[in-house]
């Protein structure tokens, strides 16, 4: 397979990752979309150095050829893809952490009891 | 020098966002458990693709850039690469979440915060049960039903697949 249909692959999965499989739905959020144009911002910059210097070479016939800051195009979903899979992870473990001790499920009238 | 290029925009990255650790107090690496799960299956997933990748010749490096270790031949700055990016983005993700408090994800299942808001609670409850006037735990129960309202709102708000994992 080529980079190219790796990519969309990937950024198909992690879609199918966050909505469907561990529900985190963080494709929904804004605070995702805000922190993902930040990082993306911050990602044409590192990856522009790294193509740029020639750091790392790509093949041309695994490739479409379209270039943004250097780096193909392929690279933003990659780094979508990467993204939203460890946030999602990250949103979902600690959803687990606090299923156990959390006050989310206890009734309401339990809650006074407490110590 | 060169050597170092790879390896010092990977450490520049960690550089750089660790501020939001000292300063905004994100407590990414406070919670490291939660991090190492979070951080795992991009780290294993990348690295498998990134083998297939230079295995099939789709990308190769300039060992110019590279400190010239490697594991599997793999080079450590693309190992760390899918340590390094990642953090960034649970600490970019953390950082928005503080400075917009208001913007919700998932269900807000901290347990920590959870639990000083029950603390919190449970204190002014008592302040309302001793010392008070009628009019005081009045609105002590007003306050609740808000917090209840919202809580309830913060629920239906969340991924609608919650109820059904029980």
């Amino acid at each position: 397979m080529t980079y190219t249909e790796l990519v969309v692959g990937a950024v198909l999965a992690a879609l199918a990752l966050d909505v469907l499989l561990l529900r985190t739905a963080l494709v929904r959020r804004r605070a995702f979309w805000v922190s993902y144009a930040i990082l993306a911002g911050f990602q044409l910059l590192v990856n522009g150095t790294l193509t740029g210097l020639r750091v790392v070479r790509y093949d041309p016939d695994a490739i479409i050829g379209l270039r943004v800051a250097f780096a193909p195009v392929e690279d933003l979903g990659f780094g979508f893809a990467l993204i939203l899979l460890t946030l999602s992870c990250w949103v979902r473990a600690g959803r687990r952490q606090a299923g156990g001790s959390d006050d989310r499920r206890e009734p309401t009238s339990a809650r006074g009891k407490r110590p | 020098m060169r050597h170092l290029s790879y390896l010092g925009l990977l450490a520049g990255c960690l550089l750089g966002t660790a501020p939001l650790e000292l300063l905004l107090r994100t407590r990414v690496y406070a919670r490291w458990r939660r991090l190492l799960v979070a951080l795992l299956p991009g780290l294993v997933l990348g690295i498998a693709w990134d083998l297939y990748a230079i295995s099939r010749h789709q990308w190769s490096f300039d060992r110019r850039y590279l400190v010239g270790l490697s594991i599997a031949g793999l080079p450590i700055e693309e190992a760390l690469f899918f340590v390094v990016i990642p953090l960034c983005a649970v600490l970019t993700l953390e950082a928005v979440r503080r400075c917009r408090p208001s913007w919700p994800i998932d269900t807000e299942g901290d347990s920590e915060r959870a639990s000083q808001e029950r603390q919190r609670r449970g204190a002014q409850r008592a302040r309302s049960r001793t010392g008070s006037t009628e009019g005081d735990s009045e609105r002590a129960s007003q306050e609740r039903q808000r917090r209840g309202a919202q809580r309830a709102r913060s629920r239906t708000g969340s991924t609608e697949g919650d109820s059904e994992q029980g």
